[in-house]
């Protein structure tokens, strides 16, 4: 994604390649994986493959994560964490309900008013990071805690149920645009394609790079760190804005106890595609191959009739093994891990 | 020719919690000039350029620059006046690509200030590279050059700020002459251009070549400011001391035993080491000579286990131990002595009885697990009175002691180990000239009490001054072992730069 052409220097193309696939390798053996595991579940059971089953049980299981993800990715990029993103989704998906139904908003004014409130939630976080100097996983904890007591709090406990109130709210996720082609979907994609960009070619995504590859060097040669770190958990923030607005069209209503522990799932999601969680490594693309890999494993194992309980484990094991691949790759590479 | 005075610093002082680091210090620059600023370490020479470029604020004081008072609150302040830095710890970002490096926070935008254009990043990079001379690619990841490599990077950063000022802290410390030359050749381009350089280095035969004036600081205060042409290294550092330290020493002939405490035997690993053999008598020093990447490093952390070997054996007192890991080679009583301390040597945040310990905890434990606090503080006093630690007390922190203070706490750390084997690698890196003495007797001192000491270093005085007998290296080769008395600078780095020679190995 981040290839730059060479221009009018001494090619050292064979070298070149090498660094490329060494560079590259984490994404295509996460992409491999993928294929190994959608074919196990098509041999296993046809019916896996049909599309009924891949894009209304896989593609549109992976949006809320997706989303969720992307936003987690630029934050693990510059070596933070944010716990925060499963219960801030939660309060957002009540504030945004309580706000359509109070104003009676239509459908896009909602969705504006969801990716607002995201965003100002994630500003929080970058604020209480840079400018009380929390370390990011203690200020997103407590932000996760607050977040998940207000959603309660605000919502009386109930599901708001508002979208019957608005016209075409559901079909935010379940329309289709594109024939047979959920609308939750296509967002998502979208979503990738824009973050992406946003990472690889703009100001905000080369910080973002920078500040986890070396933050005090950052700082240094001028860039002002904080308030790039601001807009990086405020970015974070709008795609949990995003993915509440995805997750109430879905459901049909916002509910204030959905939400905890999807952080887990989002951060598991970057790490599977090949970000690094000490920051200044990363890609978008990798995080949704990461996001699917983990929902075509719990849709199959699904159909194979597998517990629950299961699940949970073979997932378990499916992190520990894609980041212990990624060590190994990088030993085999003769890059440090000290 | 008529010289115009870029920056003049008057009467500046700063004071940390219970350390005057800067007392009442001078220091001018003219254009067109390289003026040097030597001191041992805790002399003033980073806080200096600390508050020059804007990291500290001084406490008192004047800086003019270009004939205007000013103030230099932050990095960004400084660099808008022009005055830039190339710091003594690599500043970069290891995953960005060197254009990317260059231009961190400067780089060039599509109109609206959003999207970045990386074409132009590019050929000014090229244009930047060109004009310095430095191989470099700019689409080449930071953290995948080698240091000498990363070095040229942040010289380019700091030319590519165009400022008047360019402040070099130790520029040198991981360059070889012939990428120390290219540098020199920069700073002259630079001097030509009208610029000033402030140059900070441990390295006093640099400054004859390079530099027009010397000032020495000692103790935060400010001792002489001389021309380079008139005077000489000895006086320079009869300065920085306060006393003469000779130069061209070597070792008294020393009766070193005939036991062998350590065998090395066909050791190989899989992509530097190759067959290498040798043998560390009891009290004997045997100093490791070689170019960077020659492998001396790597055979250190080989022996260690720090590394995967492929083959060879290693014979500790006449018994073969398999080392597999760090732990078995110091449970075999080999310690090693990192050139990286701060990163592989010290906990920097903790005091100095918790490193002098570290490597000896359960000595220091009652058999429930508790620490014996007050045998562990007096074995570390008695440490610091013996190697002469300069430190307030036992309780102070890593980081507040300077360099060479901090290699004497690593050698109380291996000694409190009781190890018999010590492997100094560059013992007296980034430690000014008069703490590098005190080492060197420290060394010779070990020596002699029977213990046996390998010393890596790449500076030959310092090997020649050291050791008993003299192992080089190259390209993974062990290419020689000579005897002190027949060795010189000659026939070293005629053994250092043996490349591809397939002869088997002279003992």
């Amino acid at each position: 994604m981040s290839e730059v052409t060479s221009a009018g220097t001494k090619a050292e193309d064979g070298n070149k390649v090498a660094a490329f696939i060494r560079r590259e390798i984490g994404r295509v053996t996460a992409l491999a994986s993928l294929v190994v595991i959608f074919t196990f579940f098509t041999v296993m059971r046809p019916v896996f493959a049909s599309w009924a089953n891949v894009s209304g049980g896989i593609l549109m299981s992976t949006t809320v994560i997706g989303l969720m993800a992307i936003g987690v990715t630029f934050v693990i990029i510059t070596g933070g964490i944010d716990l925060s993103v499963g219960t801030s989704m939660a309060l957002v998906a009540v504030i945004t309900g309580k706000t359509v139904m109070n104003m009676h908003l239509n459908v896009w004014s909602g969705i504006l008013v969801g990716v607002l409130v995201g965003t100002i939630l994630g500003s929080i976080n970058g604020l209480l990071i840079t400018v009380l100097k929390l370390p990011p996983f203690i200020a997103t904890l407590a932000t996760m805690k607050g977040a998940q007591g207000l959603a309660l709090i605000t919502s009386d406990l109930k599901p708001v149920l508002f979208t019957t109130d608005v016209k075409g709210w559901d079909s935010i996720a379940q329309g289709n645009i594109i024939p047979n082609f959920p609308n939750a979907v296509l967002i998502l994609l979208i979503s990738a394609i824009i973050a992406s960009i946003i990472l690889n070619k703009t100001v905000l995504g080369r910080y973002t790079f920078a500040i986890g590859s070396n933050t005090e060097a950052t700082k240094l040669s001028g860039v002002k760190v904080n308030r790039w770190l601001v807009a990086v958990y405020a970015l974070c923030g709008f795609f949990v804005g995003l993915a509440a607005v995805v997750m109430t069209s879905r459901l049909g209503s916002a509910q204030p106890d959905l939400g905890l522990g999807y952080e887990l799932e989002a951060i598991a999601a970057v790490i599977i595609g090949g970000t690094s969680l000490l920051g200044g490594k990363g890609t978008i693309s990798g995080t949704i191959i990461g996001a699917l890999i983990m929902s075509v494993l719990i849709n199959g194992l699904r159909i194979l009739e597998l517990q629950q309980e299961w699940q949970y484990v073979v997932v378990g094991a499916v992190i520990l093994l894609a980041v212990y691949g990624d060590n190994v790759r990088r030993r085999r590479a003769g890059e440090t891990t000290h | 020719m008529a010289t115009t005075q870029l920056l003049s610093l008057s009467g500046v002082s700063k004071e940390f919690p219970g350390v005057k680091a800067l007392n009442n210090v001078h220091f001018d620059l003219n254009e067109g000039e390289v003026h040097a600023i030597v001191g041992e370490n805790g002399a003033g020479k980073s806080t200096l350029m600390k508050i020059l470029s804007g990291i500290y604020k001084k406490d008192s004081g004047e800086i003019i620059y270009k004939g205007k008072p000013v103030n230099i609150p932050n990095p960004f302040e400084a660099q808008k006046l022009g005055i830039g830095i190339i710091h003594q710890e690599l500043n970069l970002m290891p995953h960005l690509t060197v254009a990317e490096n260059i231009f961190i926070g400067r780089e060039d935008r599509f109109p609206g200030g959003i999207f970045l254009n990386n074409k132009k990043l590019i050929s000014a990079t090229i244009e930047l590279l060109n004009e310095l001379e430095l191989n470099l690619n700019p689409n080449d990841i930071v953290g995948e050059l080698t240091i000498a490599k990363q070095q040229m990077v942040e010289i380019a950063k700091a030319v590519s700020y165009r400022g008047s000022v360019i402040i070099m802290d130790e520029p040198t410390s991981s360059l070889t002459p012939a990428e120390t030359d290219a540098l020199f050749k920069i700073i002259r381009s630079l001097k030509a251009a009208g610029k000033g350089v402030v140059y900070i280095s441990h390295r006093l035969e640099e400054l004859e070549k390079i530099t027009d004036r010397i000032t020495v600081l000692r103790d935060g205060e400010y001792v002489n400011t001389l021309k380079t042409s008139e005077t000489n290294i000895p006086e320079v550092i009869s300065l920085m001391v306060g006393r003469k330290v000779d130069q061209d020493q070597r070792p008294e002939n020393r009766n070193i035993s005939s036991e062998i405490v350590l065998r090395v035997e066909g050791l190989s690993d899989n992509h530097l080491l190759k067959d290498i053999t040798f043998e560390l008598r009891k009290g004997e020093i045997l100093g490791f000579a070689g170019l960077m990447g020659a492998g001396r490093t790597e055979l250190a952390r080989a022996i260690m286990g720090a590394d995967p070997k492929t083959s060879g054996t290693i014979t500790f007192r006449g018994t073969e131990v398999k080392i597999k890991q760090p732990s078995d080679a110091v449970a075999a009583g080999i310690g090693y002595l990192s050139e990286d301390r701060k990163r592989f040597g010290l906990l920097l945040g903790q005091d100095v009885t918790f490193n002098v310990i570290l490597s000896s905890i359960p000595r220091f434990s009652n058999k429930f697990g508790f620490l014996k606090v007050r045998s562990a503080a007096g074995i570390t006093r008695d440490a610091i009175a013996q190697l002469r630690v300069r430190t307030p007390s036992e309780r102070q922190f890593l980081k507040n002691l300077s360099g060479g203070n901090q290699q004497k706490v690593v050698i109380a750390k291996w000694l409190t180990r009781d190890c018999e084997v010590l492997i100094f690698d560059e013992p007296t890196r980034g430690i000014d000239v008069g703490a590098k003495d005190e080492i060197y007797r420290l060394l010779t001192k070990l020596a002699e009490e029977g213990k046996s000491i390998i010393m890596i270093s790449s500076e030959l005085p310092e090997v020649l001054r050291l050791s008993d007998r003299i192992a080089v290296m190259c390209d993974g080769r062990l290419t020689g072992i000579i005897d002190n008395k027949d060795a010189n600078q000659n026939v070293i780095m005629e053994l250092a730069t043996k490349f591809s020679d397939t002869a088997t190995i002279a003992n």
